[in-house]
C-alpha cells in the first residue's frame, strides 16, 4: 500500500483527467502555432533579399538594443517559471507577484519592439519599402502580437487570482499560460539568432 | 483498494510533472550563457561569416533544446508519451516546409529571372 | 494603400449591391429564402426552440447536424454555379458567347470551387465526424465541446460572408487559390478578395480548432479497454485527417493574412514589384492545398472501411496495413506539393524529387483498395446504397488516381498541366472519392441520427445518376484536355470542334442534377413515410461497431452506461460472442443495468457570439471599416474572457434519473415494434 497511501476520490480523479484532457489539447495548439511561425520563417528567409534599393538588415538591425530585449524576455520567462513553482505549492501571493514581475518584463520587451517599428516607420523603412521589411515586421510583428495576447491573459490571470485566489480552473489557465509563455520564448531564440544574428552578419 | 477522503482535493499526488527550481535556474543560466556568446561572438565578428553563422545555429538549437527540455518539461510525462511523438512530428514537418520552401524557391529564383530567361532562350535558337 | 471614403462605412455604398440580372438574380432569390426562413420560424412561434435546442447546444449529434445542414445548402449553391458554367461552354461557342460575361464567369468558377471546397467538403466531413465519431469511441462527447461549437460557429461565419458577398459588393475572380499577381490590389481592386480571404480565414480557425479537438478526443476519450490498435478504421482515418489539420491550415492562415497584408496594408510579399514574390505564394498555398485534399479523403476512405466491413458480413482485411498505409499517407502528403506547380519552373531536380514521391503516395492508397476488396472476397455481399457508393468510388477513383500517376510524371504534366485532363482528374478524386465517400457515410449513418430508415430505391436512383452523369460529365473533360482544352474557358473557336464533348458534358450535369433531386426526394418521403421504416432495433444493417449498439436516434448521452471494450467490432463480438478473444461486458437489455451518473455540458450561446464578433470583423476588414473591426476584435476577446468567469457549465443527471430516462427510451422503441 505504500506507493497508493493518498488515494484520491473519484472527483479528484476526473478533474486529473480532465486537467491532463486540456494540456494535451493545448499543447496541440502550440504545436500548430509552430508551424505557423515556420511558415513565416520560411516567408523570411526567401524575401530577406529583397531590399529592393532599402535598407538591408545590417544596416537596421541594432544589435545591443535586440540584447536588451532578449534578456528581458529571457528573465520573464525564468520568473514565469517561478510562478508554477509558487503556484505548486499554492503560494498565491508569490503566484501573482512573480507573475507581475513577468508582465513588467514582458511589456517593457514589447515597448522597446514597438519604439524600435517606430524608429523604422518615421525614417521612411516601414512594412511598404520592401519585401524585406514586409517580411521582417510581419515575422517579429506577429510574435509581438503573440507577447500582447499573453500579457492580457497575464493580467487577467492577476486580477483574477486576487477575486477568487487559486480555485482548481485558474490553476489549470495559469500552467497553459505559463507554457504559451516559455514557447513565446523559445520562438524568439530562432527570431533573435536568425533574424537579428544572421542580419548582421550577411553585410 | 481503500477510498480515503482526500482532505486537500486540489493537489493530487498523482500530478504528471513534479516541479522544481533547479532546472528552471538551469536553463536560465545555460540560455543566457548561450545567448551571450552568439551575440558577443557576432557583435565583435569573432571569426570568418561561415563559421560564425554555424556557430549562431548551433547555439540556437542548443538553446532550444535546454529551453524546451527545462522551461517546457518535455519528455518528463508518463506514458503514453503523446506530447512528445506530435512534437518530433511537428518538427518533422516544419523542417520539410522550411527547408522545402528555400530548396523549391531558391531554384525558382535563380531560374525565372529576366536575364537567365533570356540566355536560356538564346541557347535554344529562340522558341 | 489603405484608402478611406468615410470613417462610418469604409468603402461601403449603394453601388455595393449588385445591378446586373444574373448576380442581382442570385442574391434577391438567397434574400427571398433568409427572409422566407425567418417569417417561417417566427410564424411557427420556432425561435426559442431553435435556439435552446439545435443553435446552443453543445452535443455533437446535433452540431454534426446543423453542420451538414450548411453543406448540403451550400451544396446546392455550387451546383448552381455549375450548371451556369456548363451552360456557359456548351453555348460559347464561335459568334456566340454564351450566358455570362468574362468577369461573371471568373467570379462564378471561383465561387464554385472554393463553395465545393471549404463548405460542402469540409462541412460534411466536419458534420459525420461530429455524429459518428464519439459513439464509435465509446465516448459521450468530443474532448472540447464548447470548442466544437465555437468550431461549427466558425465555419458558419464564413459561409456567411461568402454568401454575403453576393449581395453586398462581389466575390472574387481569381479561382479558389487567388494566385498573385491577379489577386492582388492593382489586378483585383475590388472586394472580391478580400471577401474570399477573410471567409476562408475565420472558416479556417474552426477547422483548426475541430483538429485539436479530435485529436483530443481519440487519444483521451475512448471507452475503457479500447486501445488504438482496437479502434474503428474510421476512427484512425480521423486521427490521421486531423494531424493533417492541425499542421497544414497554419500555413493557409499564414498565406492569406500575406495576401491580405498586401492588399490592405501595402505589404510587399507577392507583389509584382517592391520585392515581393509571387511563386511563394503559389509555394506556400499549396504546401496547405495537397494536405487539404488528403484532409478530405482520409475520412471518406474510414467510412468506406466500415460500409465494405458490414455489408460483405466479415471484418476489414489487414486491420493493421490500413493503419500504417494512413500514417505513410498522411507524412507524404507533406512531401507532394510541388506538383501542383511542376510547370512554374524549377529545375528537373526539384521535379523530379517531388514526381518521385508522387507515384510513392498513390502506394499505400492502392493497399486500401485492395485490402477493401479482399474484404468483400468470400463475404456475404449486400448491395445496399452505401455499398453502391462503394463500388461507384472503385471504378471512378481508380481511373482518376490513374490519371494522377500519369500527371506525376513532369514531363507530361508539361502538356497537361491546367487542361481539361486536370479538371477531370481532380474532379474524379473529390466527386468520385471524397463525395461519395460522404454520401456512402449518409445513407449508412442518417438511419442512426433520424431513428428511421431511408427509402432505398430512390437512394439507387440516386446513386446511378450521380454515377452515370458524373461519367458522361467528365469523361469528355479527358478527351478536351488531352486535344488541348485549357481550363476555365468561357469561349472558344468553333473549328476546334470541342463543342459536342462540351455539350455532352453539360447532359452529365444535368443528370447530376436529377441524382441531386432523387436525394432531396428521399429525403422528403422518408421523412413522410417515416413511421413505416423506423429503425426499431438501432441496428438496421447488422453493423459491427458500437454505434450500432444504442437506439435510434442516439438518445442525447449516447451510452447509458459506457460500454467496456476488449475486440475489434465489439458490438459485432456482442452478437457472436463466440468470435471474442476474452469475455465483452456491453450489457444486453435483458440483464441488470448498473447506472452512474452522467455529467454534460451545458448549452451555451457564447460560440454563436464569437464568430458573430468574427464575422463583423471580417467584414470590416473587407470594407475597411475600422470602428466595426475593433468593436469585432475587442467583441471577440470580451466574450472568451466572460466565458471563462463561467464556473456553471457542466450539469449532472443522477444514476437515478439516468435510469429511468433509459427505460423510457427502450419502452419507447418497443411501442413502436
Amino acid at each position: 500500500m505504500a506507493e497508493n497511501t493518498l488515494v484520491v476520490n473519484e472527483k479528484v480523479q476526473l478533474e486529473y483527467d480532465g486537467d491532463n484532457k486540456v494540456f494535451l489539447g493545448f499543447w496541440i495548439y502550440i504545436m500548430t502555432d509552430c508551424v505557423l511561425f515556420a511558415s513565416l520563417f520560411a516567408v523570411y528567409a526567401v524575401l530577406h533579399g529583397n531590399t529592393f534599393g532599402g535598407p538591408s538588415a545590417s544596416e537596421i538591425f541594432n544589435l545591443p538594443y535586440v540584447m536588451i530585449e532578449t534578456l528581458l524576455l529571457l528573465t520573464s520567462s525564468f520568473t514565469c517559471g517561478l510562478a508554477m513553482i509558487s503556484l505548486q505549492n499554492r503560494q498565491a501571493a508569490k503566484v501573482r507577484l512573480f507573475f507581475i514581475i513577468t508582465f513588467i518584463l514582458g511589456l517593457s520587451f514589447l515597448v522597446m519592439e514597438i519604439k524600435e517599428f517606430h524608429h523604422l516607420t518615421t525614417i521612411g523603412d516601414s512594412w511598404t519599402r520592401s519585401g524585406f521589411l514586409s517580411s521582417y515586421f510581419t515575422l517579429v510583428g506577429t510574435h509581438g502580437l503573440h507577447i500582447s495576447v499573453g500579457l492580457i491573459w497575464m493580467a487577467v490571470m492577476i486580477f483574477r487570482i486576487k477575486k477568487t485566489k487559486l480555485t482548481h480552473a485558474n490553476i489549470r489557465r495559469m500552467k497553459m499560460l505559463a507554457l504559451f509563455w516559455h514557447f513565446l520564448d523559445v520562438i524568439w531564440i530562432f527570431i533573435f539568432s536568425l533574424v537579428y544574428l544572421f542580419g548582421v552578419l550577411n553585410k | 483498494m481503500s477510498q480515503s477522503i482526500n482532505k486537500s482535493p486540489v493537489i493530487s499526488k498523482h500530478e504528471d510533472e513534479r516541479l522544481s527550481l533547479k532546472p528552471y535556474v538551469y536553463g536560465y543560466i545555460i540560455s543566457l550563457v548561450l545567448t551571450a556568446t552568439a551575440y558577443l561572438s557576432v557583435r565583435h565578428h569573432a571569426a570568418s561569416t561561415t563559421v560564425l553563422v554555424g556557430l549562431v545555429v548551433i547555439l540556437a538549437l542548443t538553446q532550444f533544446i535546454v529551453q524546451v527540455f527545462y522551461f517546457l518539461h518535455l519528455g518528463k510525462e508518463t506514458k503514453p508519451r503523446w506530447k512528445l511523438y506530435i512534437f518530433f512530428l511537428m518538427v518533422s514537418i516544419v523542417l520539410i516546409i522550411v527547408f522545402g520552401s528555400i530548396w523549391i524557391i531558391n531554384n525558382l529564383n535563380s531560374r525565372m529571372t529576366i536575364p537567365q530567361q533570356i540566355q536560356y532562350l538564346n541557347s535554344q535558337d529562340g522558341l | 494603400m489603405i484608402y478611406f471614403s468615410s470613417i462610418l462605412l469604409g468603402k461601403l455604398s449603394l453601388s455595393a449591391i449588385p445591378s446586373d440580372p444574373i448576380t442581382a438574380g442570385g442574391a434577391l432569390s438567397m434574400v427571398l429564402i433568409a427572409i422566407f426562413a425567418f417569417v417561417a420560424i417566427t410564424y411557427f412561434k420556432k425561435w426559442k426552440w431553435l435556439w435552446r435546442n439545435w443553435l446552443t447546444s453543445l452535443d455533437p449529434k446535433k452540431i454534426g447536424v446543423m453542420y451538414i445542414t450548411v453543406a448540403v445548402v451550400m451544396l446546392l449553391r455550387g451546383f448552381a454555379d455549375v450548371l451556369l458554367l456548363r451552360t456557359q461552354q456548351a453555348t460559347s461557342v464561335g459568334a456566340s458567347h454564351g450566358i455570362l460575361d468574362a468577369n461573371h464567369f471568373q467570379q462564378i468558377f471561383t465561387a464554385h470551387g472554393t463553395i465545393m471546397i471549404f463548405f460542402v467538403a469540409m462541412g460534411i466531413m466536419f458534420g459525420l465526424i461530429n455524429l459518428i465519431l464519439p459513439v464509435q469511441l465509446g465516448a459521450r462527447d468530443v474532448a472540447f465541446p464548447f470548442l466544437n461549437s465555437i468550431s461549427f460557429w466558425l465555419f458558419t461565419a464564413g459561409m456567411l460572408l461568402i454568401n454575403f458577398s453576393l449581395v453586398v459588393g462581389q466575390f472574387s475572380a481569381a479561382g479558389w487559390l487567388a494566385y498573385p499577381p491577379l489577386s492582388e490590389l492593382h489586378f483585383s481592386p475590388g472586394v472580391g478578395v478580400d471577401y474570399w480571404i477573410w471567409s476562408l480565414q475565420i472558416a479556417g480557425v474552426g477547422s483548426l480548432l475541430s483538429g485539436i479537438n479530435f485529436i483530443a478526443t481519440i487519444l483521451k476519450e475512448r471507452a475503457p479497454g479500447m486501445t488504438l490498435m482496437k479502434m474503428p478504421m474510421f476512427a484512425w482515418s480521423v486521427l490521421g485527417s486531423m494531424s493533417l489539420v492541425i499542421f497544414a491550415f497554419p500555413i493557409l492562415t499564414v498565406t492569406l493574412t500575406l495576401l491580405a497584408l498586401d492588399r490592405t496594408f501595402g505589404m510587399h510579399f507577392f507583389t509584382a514589384s517592391g520585392g515581393g514574390n509571387m511563386m511563394m505564394y503559389v509555394n506556400l498555398i499549396w504546401a496547405w492545398g495537397h494536405p487539404e485534399v488528403y484532409i478530405l479523403i482520409l475520412p471518406a476512405f474510414g467510412i468506406f472501411s466500415e460500409v465494405v466491413a458490414t455489408f460483405s458480413r466479415k471484418s476489414l482485411f489487414g486491420y493493421t496495413s490500413m493503419v500504417v498505409a494512413i500514417w505513410a499517407i498522411v507524412i507524404l502528403s507533406f512531401t507532394v506539393w510541388l506538383h501542383h506547380f511542376f510547370t512554374m519552373g524549377a529545375g528537373s531536380d526539384v521535379n523530379a524529387f517531388f514526381g518521385i514521391m508522387t507515384m510513392i503516395i498513390a502506394i499505400p492508397t492502392g493497399v486500401k483498395i485492395f485490402n477493401w476488396l479482399f474484404t468483400m472476397y468470400q463475404g456475404r455481399i449486400r448491395l445496399n446504397t452505401p455499398m453502391m457508393w462503394f463500388l461507384g468510388f472503385v471504378v471512378l477513383f481508380t481511373i482518376g488516381g490513374m490519371a494522377g500517376v500519369l500527371m506525376a510524371v513532369p514531363p507530361v504534366d508539361f502538356q497537361l498541366h491546367n487542361s481539361l485532363f486536370l479538371v477531370a482528374h481532380f474532379h474524379m478524386m473529390i466527386v468520385g472519392g471524397v463525395l461519395f465517400g460522404y454520401f456512402a457515410g449518409l445513407s449508412y449513418w442518417l438511419p442512426k441520427v433520424l431513428g428511421f430508415k431511408l427509402k432505398e430505391n430512390l437512394g439507387r436512383y440516386a446513386f446511378w445518376c450521380w454515377f452515370l452523369g458524373f461519367t458522361l460529365a467528365f469523361t469528355p473533360l479527358y478527351i478536351l484536355g488531352l486535344m488541348g482544352a485549357t481550363r476555365r474557358l468561357n469561349h472558344y473557336d468553333a473549328s476546334t470542334g470541342w463543342q459536342p464533348l462540351f455539350i455532352t458534358a453539360g447532359i452529365g450535369a444535368l443528370i447530376i442534377g436529377a441524382g441531386l433531386c432523387f436525394q432531396i426526394l428521399q429525403l422528403i418521403i422518408s421523412i413522410k413515410d417515416r413511421k413505416q421504416n423506423l429503425d426499431k432495433t438501432g441496428d438496421p444493417w447488422n453493423g459491427r461497431t458500437l454505434e450500432w449498439s444504442i437506439l435510434s436516434p442516439m438518445p442525447f448521452y449516447n451510452f447509458a452506461v459506457i460500454p467496456t471494450v476488449a475486440d475489434r467490432d465489439p458490438f459485432w463480438i456482442s452478437k457472436h460472442p463466440k468470435a471474442s478473444s476474452q469475455a465483452l461486458e456491453i450489457v444486453k437489455p435483458t440483464q441488470a443495468i448498473k447506472y452512474s451518473d452522467i455529467t454534460l455540458p451545458k448549452n451555451s450561446g457564447a460560440g454563436l457570439i464569437i464568430a458573430g464578433f468574427a464575422f463583423l470583423f471580417g467584414f470590416a476588414m473587407i470594407w475597411h471599416i475600422v470602428w466595426l473591426g475593433v468593436v469585432g476584435l475587442l467583441g471577440v476577446i470580451v466574450t472568451i474572457i466572460i466565458r471563462s468567469t463561467n464556473d456553471d457549465t457542466e450539469y449532472t443527471i443522477p444514476a437515478s434519473e439516468v435510469e429511468i430516462i433509459d427505460n423510457k427510451f427502450r419502452s419507447q422503441t418497443k411501442a413502436r415494434a
